[in-house]
């Protein structure tokens, strides 16, 4: 159990306390997903030793703080994304990138000034002030720094809260890249579901301090006990392999173990996965496989379980050969189809969005 | 043209306002970094300590310090049992009396250098594996240039024109502690206003031009960063 980072944590303030264990494998992206106040920056400032706590802190072999020491936070071999704009302003962004870069031997080097400045495009921007950049940039530069400082963890502080909407849109195929071309696992604080169903291979929840539950990203978003299930926006999340091209009707077929999916356009297969997100108001279950009906993605599937949702609907979990998805029905239509655990129906996928670039 | 008594006193009270900031500086750096970040029950009370030479009569400070290091005072006597001569009219003395009369004139604007910071920078420092002495000359030096200038020019100009510290615990020692807003004063009494007008406006013309250095220098500053 080496490759793993676990974190406990424990804080107390007049107006808030922070009660944590924390036990995820170090790699891929951690969300840390609740409300504003929940303690999710606290606790990740803690991990950071930026915030003195008592506890325990190790990331794979090396231990950050017990109850013998505490590494202060330059001892410690993390690269941190700060909420808002932190680029040191007396610097260029040459000067912001090479701050961290040259305090780490040569021989510990996680990767090449170049290639850093390269993953987030910053080529043009290098010998600019750190004063001139727009929002996004300035965050692509944050990101690089901590990138350079040759991290065992990133730690990123909701890199994407302080952006609008364009400016997010053009950081999070960045933020993709970083998680499937590097080796670093990242710990990212979030409060947006559409963050988590993009980016999150690891979920925790947090709420009052506390961690509320973890585990895989598609375990916690489908968990009736949980919130996130109930959400107006509740989805599943699954991992896909691009598959064949239909050029006739421009459609391509993305394949998983509970089936394939079509999506229109010719999909570029950047890596070996390609995420996509099902809404689960979008599902629809019958009891036949429709052959005359517009709808193209039909999975074939077994109820898990039924919860109650609002007064009119339920939501119903569902396992397609191990995949599972959320369907949100009328309580009208799960009488009329007497759903049961166990029962084999189909899907219909109104709407397949794909998330991977 | 200057008196050779008119440029000792002109050599003297450039040496003192050098020597004086140079002191300021190094004791004012960590105490205005304290003041700054502190969030102590005492604090205030140091700060209203530090202001104090702000608004107290010169002669009080002056009148206060010349008992402490009189044979009789405190530092005197300290001064004394460790071998040494006694501090007043001194130059050491004067130092002394100057450097608690320029104190809040490079305390406060490092403070609020310091402060503007804020702490973000330092963290973001320390995330980027700086030890503490190494953020404190690469961010916070850098960072608070313009309130070191603004604490240089301020605490060095004060002291140029100090006048009632100094005579009170320096005396008037022509070549030791005569320095030249007191050779000003002497002249007007003996009525010699041709030399107490080239003094003046060798003091005038150098605080201006200092105080301009400032301004030009921060505006600078300012201008580079945006």
């Amino acid at each position: 159990m080496t490759s793993q980072i676990s974190a406990k944590l424990e804080l107390n303030r007049e107006a808030f306390s922070l009660n944590a264990e924390l036990n995820i494998p170090a790699s891929g992206i951690t969300v840390l997903f609740g409300s504003s106040g929940a303690g999710k920056t606290t606790l990740l400032r803690a991990i950071a030793g930026l915030e003195k706590c008592s506890g325990k802190v190790q990331v794979a072999d090396e231990i950050w703080q017990d109850e013998t020491r505490f590494l202060s936070p330059h001892e410690r071999a993390l690269g941190y994304v700060f909420q808002e704009s932190s680029l040191l302003e007396h610097l260029s962004v040459r000067g912001n990138l090479e701050y961290g870069y040259k305090r780490v031997a040569p021989g510990n080097r996680l990767m090449d000034f170049s290639t850093a400045v390269e993953l987030l495009g910053l080529s043009s921007l290098l010998d600019r002030s750190a004063t001139q950049l727009s929002g996004g940039e300035r965050k692509r530069a944050a990101i690089a720094r901590a990138l350079l400082s040759s991290p065992k963890l990133l730690l990123m502080d909701e890199p994407l809260a302080s952006l609008d909407q364009q400016h997010k849109n053009e950081l999070m195929p960045f933020l993709e890249n970083l998680r499937d071309q590097l080796s670093v696992p990242i710990i990212y604080v979030s409060h947006s579901p559409d963050e988590v169903a993009r980016l999150a291979d690891h979920l925790v929840l947090i709420e009052q301090g506390k961690v509320l539950a973890t585990g895989p990203a598609n375990e916690i978003l489908t968990r009736f006990d949980l919130p996130l299930a109930h959400d107006f926006d509740a989805s599943a999340i699954i991992e896909t392999r691009p598959g064949a091209y239909d050029s006739q009707f421009d459609l391509s077929s993305l394949e998983f173990d509970g089936g394939s999916l079509l999506v229109p356009g010719k999909i570029q297969a950047t890596g070996s996965s390609l995420r996509v997100r099902i809404l689960a108001r979008d599902v629809s279950l019958t009891l036949q496989h429709q052959s005359e009906t517009s709808i193209l993605n039909i999975v074939a599937a077994r109820v898990v379980e039924m919860s109650p949702d609002d007064s009119a609907r339920m939501l119903v979990k569902l396992d397609a050969n191990g995949i599972i998805l959320l369907a949100r029905i009328t309580r009208k239509s799960g009488t009329a189809l007497k759903l049961t655990p166990g029962l084999a129906v189909y899907a219909q996928i109104k709407t397949v969005a794909l998330l991977s670039p | 043209m200057l008196s050779p008594e008119d440029i000792t006193a002109l050599w003297i009270t450039l040496r003192l306002a050098s020597v004086t900031t140079a002191i300021l500086l190094l004791v004012g750096t960590p105490l205005a970094w304290w003041l700054a970040h502190s969030r102590s029950a005492v604090k205030p009370v140091v700060d209203a300590i530090v202001t104090l030479p702000l608004i107290l009569p010169p002669t009080v400070l002056g009148f206060y310090l010349l008992l402490a290091l009189g044979p009789q005072g405190p530092i005197g006597r300290l001064v004394e049992f460790a071998g040494g001569q006694p501090l007043a009219f001194t130059f050491t003395g004067l130092v002394i009396g100057s450097v608690v009369y320029s104190f809040p004139f490079v305390v406060k604007p490092l403070q609020d250098a310091f402060a503007n910071i804020g702490t973000r920078p330092l963290e973001v420092a320390a995330t980027l594996r700086a030890s503490p002495i190494d953020r404190f000359f690469t961010v916070v030096l850098p960072l608070a240039r313009p309130g070191y200038l603004t604490a240089t020019v301020l605490g060095f100009a004060h002291t140029l024109g100090e006048f009632g510290v100094v005579l009170m615990i320096g005396g008037n020692i022509p070549g030791a502690t005569q320095v030249l807003s007191i050779s000003i004063y002497d002249h007007v009494e003996m009525l010699e206003y041709g030399q107490a007008h080239l003094l003046s406006a060798i003091l005038l013309i150098l605080s201006f031009l200092l105080l301009l250095s400032v301004y030009v220098l921060n505006r600078r500053l300012h201008i580079l960063r945006t």
